[in-house]
């Protein structure tokens, strides 16, 4: 048996080998053997060995622990540590995002105390109110975030990174302090799925409706533990934004990471925001993966998720006419410069319909700054929008639009949990930015190929 | 030592745990987290658990935010075990981090009725249904999870690490 053929038949490495052909096989398998996910390489990289295996626990080196003002619990859990320094300040990302401008004396008291933190630790990359944005926004727009790294972040939403090539994974604010502390991180080696995408979306289909679709058929538990590799020629030909989006949204489905090789893309995105060398992972071939899905989206739809789950999922067509009192377009799934072209292609000469309040949140200040020249924020405020500072706000129910008791709204945001924008007898629908400014239009939500 | 059973459905996420509306400086008085504690789902849960009773929970236990004040929240209302088909894995880690036992039994969280009296026999190995007289095993916890845990939770791991007393 050749080696080739073996190659072309990865499954060979899991069948019984005789006594007789051991010594053989055995060279072949040592040699073949490192075939390996994009995942399961970065991993390896970091934990400083040849090869990890999924369901291993492993010991990683992190190159960036990122988070945001709720990460002020991390820096309390780092003093109860009794540790008094970072293990690199320059490896430690900081931003104010959840609840800034502070809208209530408690989120003013953690504000306060957060920027102490930054000053004691001698924080070096720390974006304050007014000078930064949304932390899965900001750090690569600033270049921070690099192929190839293992970021971890008290955020769940920190596997957005993996569009880069990276490695990231959310964790909570102990897990946060403890790799502030040692530069490392225990975690078991996901397994991988892979989503191959094929096909040229239709006009209006973005990312978005990719990741809605995408979990709308395995679950929100259908990568649970898992890595969620997405790649094929849809992706290749993928803007960067539409990625941030679809890696955004990993968690959504119980993902521990969502991950695309980087490619021309991704260095057209890192060109001139990052001079610091990067190594780039890809998957071989003969990887093996838990899973394999291939979707052609020749014919995909835009996409909602209704209440209460990201994976109740339905082409905007099929749910006509549910009206509304509130939509947002902006967070760290979609507020990105495109996401606001996007809508501002909409909303330009219309008016949000009355009785609907629009929202817009720019995603970063160097956005907001973009969409100020580009005209697009005079596009939203003559459609009757409410322009927001770069952050959080109503995504999670925090602060700037609450629902109030029996309130519907369509929102770009990644999340539509029972009371997640609000009342407890609130609706959100999630969709892409399309879809939320045609629906602000209609009033109800709406193809937004019927708008334009 | 018994204690009752609060049953809660499949996919169960930390907004639900702890909206929200309630993270700002959440752990400077984590104990303010009680009150709130399933607060749009379940109202009566704050008021009436007691510290012996158990969390029972479907499948993917904890998805959706990173937020570590959601198992703190469970924490505050005195309850120290929770029970799952399976957990969401940031809210796993947390569960470890805090302090809050969590165990996965498929068979448990099938066989228990919301309001059965409970037991967990850890010598054994079992999680005792007093009420229905059944017994569920549940999945060994990792050797190196039980090593974070058997030290007093990751702050004390750390601190062994970095050699500080």
């Amino acid at each position: 048996m050749s080696t080739a053929l073996l190659h072309a038949h990865p499954q060979f490495r899991l069948v019984a080998i005789p006594n007789t052909l051991y010594d053989f096989c055995a060279r072949v398998t040592k040699e073949i053997a490192l075939a390996a996910t994009i995942t399961e390489k970065i991993l390896a990289n970091a934990a400083g060995r040849e090869q990890v295996t999924p369901g291993e626990i492993i010991t990683a080196k992190v190159d960036a622990v990122i988070g945001h003002d709720i990460t002020t619990a991390a820096f309390r859990e780092l003093e109860k540590m009794h540790v008094d320094k970072v293990f690199d300040r320059e490896k430690v990302y900081f931003t104010a995002d959840h609840f800034v401008p502070s809208p209530t004396l408690d989120a003013a008291a953690q504000l306060k105390d957060l920027s102490a933190y930054i000053e004691k630790y001698e924080i070096k990359h720390w974006f304050a109110q007014g000078r930064g944005g949304i932390c899965h926004a900001i750090f690569p727009e600033q270049g921070l975030i690099r192929p190839g790294m293992v970021v971890v972040g008290s955020d769940s939403h920190t596997c957005t990174f993996g569009a880069l090539g990276a490695f990231s994974s959310g964790l909570g604010a102990t897990d946060v302090a403890a790799a502030m502390a040692l530069g490392e991180l225990w975690l078991k080696v996901p397994s991988s799925i892979k989503f191959s995408f094929s096909g040229a979306l239709p006009a209006m289909v973005t990312g978005k409706d990719m990741i809605l679709y995408t979990i709308g058929r395995i679950g929100v538990d259908g990568a649970r533990y898992k890595a969620m590799e997405f790649c094929g020629e849809t992706i290749r030909n993928l803007p960067i934004d539409d990625r941030f989006t679809i890696c955004n949204m990993a968690v959504e489905a119980g993902a521990k990471n969502g991950i695309i090789e980087a490619d021309h893309v991704a260095r057209a995105y890192l060109e001139g925001r990052t001079r610091t060398p990067f190594l780039t992972f890809s998957s071989d071939q003969d990887a093996a993966y838990e899973e394999e899905y291939c979707y052609d989206v020749t014919r995909l739809q835009p996409m909602v998720a209704q209440p209460f789950s990201p994976a109740n999922v339905a082409p905007v067509c099929e749910i006509p006419g549910v009206k509304l009192h509130q939509v947002v377009i902006g967070s760290c799934t979609n507020g990105r410069i495109s996401d606001l072209r996007a809508a501002a292609r909409i909303l330009r000469g219309k008016r949000a319909a009355p009785g609907v309040r629009l929202l817009v949140l720019p995603a970063t200040q160097q956005i907001y700054l973009q969409a100020v020249k580009e005209g697009l924020i005079e596009i939203f405020v003559e459609a009757g929008a409410m322009i927001s500072p770069p952050v959080c706000g109503p995504c999670l129910g925090g602060h700037l639009g609450l629902l109030a008791d029996g309130e519907v709204a369509i929102s770009t945001t990644n999340r539509n949990f029972v009371g997640r924008m609000g009342h407890k007898n609130s609706r959100v629908y999630l969709s892409s930015p399309y879809t939320a400014a045609a629906s602000a239009v209609a009033g109800y939500i709406i193809d937004p190929r019927q708008v334009s | 030592m018994a204690g009752k059973a609060w049953k809660f459905g499949d996919d169960i996420d930390t907004d639900a745990i702890i909206p929200g509306r309630f993270l700002a400086n959440w752990n400077q008085q984590p104990e303010r987290l009680k009150q709130n504690c399933f607060i749009d789902l379940a109202p009566e849960f704050a008021r009436e658990v007691t510290a012996d009773d158990f969390v029972v929970g479907g499948a993917n236990f904890g998805c959706g935010s990173s937020r570590e004040a959601a198992p703190v929240a469970i924490k505050m209302t005195g309850v120290k075990i929770i029970i799952a088909d399976s957990f969401a894995r940031i809210f796993y880690r947390n569960c470890i981090n805090v302090g809050l036992l969590a165990l996965e039994s498929p068979a448990a969280s099938a066989g228990i009725r919301h309001g059965d009296m409970l037991g967990v026999d850890s010598a054994a190995g079992v999680i005792r249904n007093l009420t229905t007289d059944e017994s569920y095993s549940f999945t060994p916890i990792p050797p190196f999870v039980q090593q974070i845990l058997d030290l007093g939770g990751l702050v004390a791991y750390v601190r062994m690490r970095l050699g500080i007393e």
